[in-house]
């Protein structure tokens, strides 16, 4: 059954071109980092919205928690986006909880850093799975559902800077993100005529907890070095361009990479 | 039975394509008479496969043209 859909009040203060009232949107790897942040923007915009996670249900039951306290829709829901048999099931789950189906976010990500020399197939599989096997898997899921939005439509994948430049120590996550922004410019063909658009979103260096761990010290000062606008950026930054994206505003946009990295690949 | 399954195809038919219900019977061409693109071939086949069950191969959906195919081919299977 349909959950009854309630949008937050403060969705109302948009513009109509940018809200997301009586949309369903669900978003992958949404427990934490720039997900959280996506599915909570998503959510202020008006949007009914499916929490994914695959291990971290605390955070996502209590993001779900906190958006409908807000006055929103949410709902948590656990399948791994590398498994077939869990994705179908998942998002056959999510379009019969929301009503059906128009944004899907593929933000599940993860990343193993290492150089050639020392990568190990195993991590390999493991990135290709997680990043670019599901977000097939769930694109493949979806599509029909969103199909049927027709010009409400929209699959947002994310990708990364690191897709489109290369970084040493980074072959594989690369190799994953640059696959997802192919396979993104071929859905835009696939899906364009029934007005559903697909697009990306290629952060640069967000501060999360994936770069926290990872980029410090001088790495970090190096880093900042390179990017124009001076700073790392912040995962609700990310969020914004999703939103955009998502919105009826962007209706005519598909196939394209929207760059979100502070200059950092100018 | 097999009344039943063509009531459905053609009732599946009108759902999946937005044609109206007086345009479809057995002789319609899904391409020509249907302006069906290869995208609504494959939302339509996705739903015959999931109302009635069955698996229908990518070889066999290019033999499938018109609406009596469709009903045939379920048919066939669904004895």
């Amino acid at each position: 059954m349909a959950a009854e859909h309630a949008s937050p009040s403060a969705s109302k203060d948009w513009p109509e071109s940018l809200r997301l009232t009586g949309r369903k949107a669900l978003v992958t790897g949404a427990s934490r980092g720039i997900g959280h942040a996506i599915a909570k923007t998503l959510a202020e915009r008006g949007a009914a919205v499916a929490i994914n996670y695959v291990a971290s249900e605390g955070p996502a039951v209590a993001l779900r928690d906190e958006i409908v306290a807000a006055g929103g829709t949410a709902i948590a829901v656990g399948f791994d986006v590398g498994d077939p048999a869990a994705v179908d099931a998942g998002v056959k789950g999510v379009v019969e909880q929301l009503g059906g189906l128009d944004i899907l976010v593929n933000n599940a990500g993860i990343s193993i850093d290492a150089l050639l020399l020392r990568v190990s197939p195993d991590d390999l599989r493991s990135i290709l799975r997680t990043n670019l096997e599901g977000t097939f898997l769930c694109c493949k899921a979806a599509s029909r559902h969103l199909l049927r939005a027709r010009a409400a439509g929209r699959i947002i994948n994310l990708s990364s800077v690191v897709g489109e430049q290369g970084n040493a120590g980074q072959s594989m996550y690369a190799a994953s993100k640059a696959g997802v922004i192919g396979m993104t410019k071929s859905l835009a063909h696939e899906l364009a005529s029934r007005g559903v658009t697909v697009n990306a979103v290629a952060p640069g260096f967000i501060e999360t907890d994936m770069t926290a761990s990872s980029i410090n010290g001088p790495a970090r000062d190096a880093l900042l070095a390179k990017i124009p606008l001076g700073r790392v950026g912040l995962a609700e930054e990310v969020a914004e361009a999703v939103a955009f994206l998502a919105a009826p505003a962007a209706a005519y946009i598909t196939g394209h990479v929207l760059r979100v990295n502070g200059g950092l690949a100018i | 039975m097999s009344d039943s399954i063509k009531e459905k195809v053609i009732e599946i038919v009108v759902d999946q394509l937005d044609a109206k219900p007086e345009d479809v019977d057995e002789s319609k061409s899904f391409t020509e008479d249907l302006q069906a693109d290869s995208l609504a071939i494959v939302e339509l086949v996705l739903a015959l496969e999931e109302k009635f069950e069955v698996k229908i191969p990518d070889d066999e959906v290019d033999k499938i043209k018109t609406v009596g195919d469709a009903i045939k081919y379920i048919q066939d299977r669904t004895k």
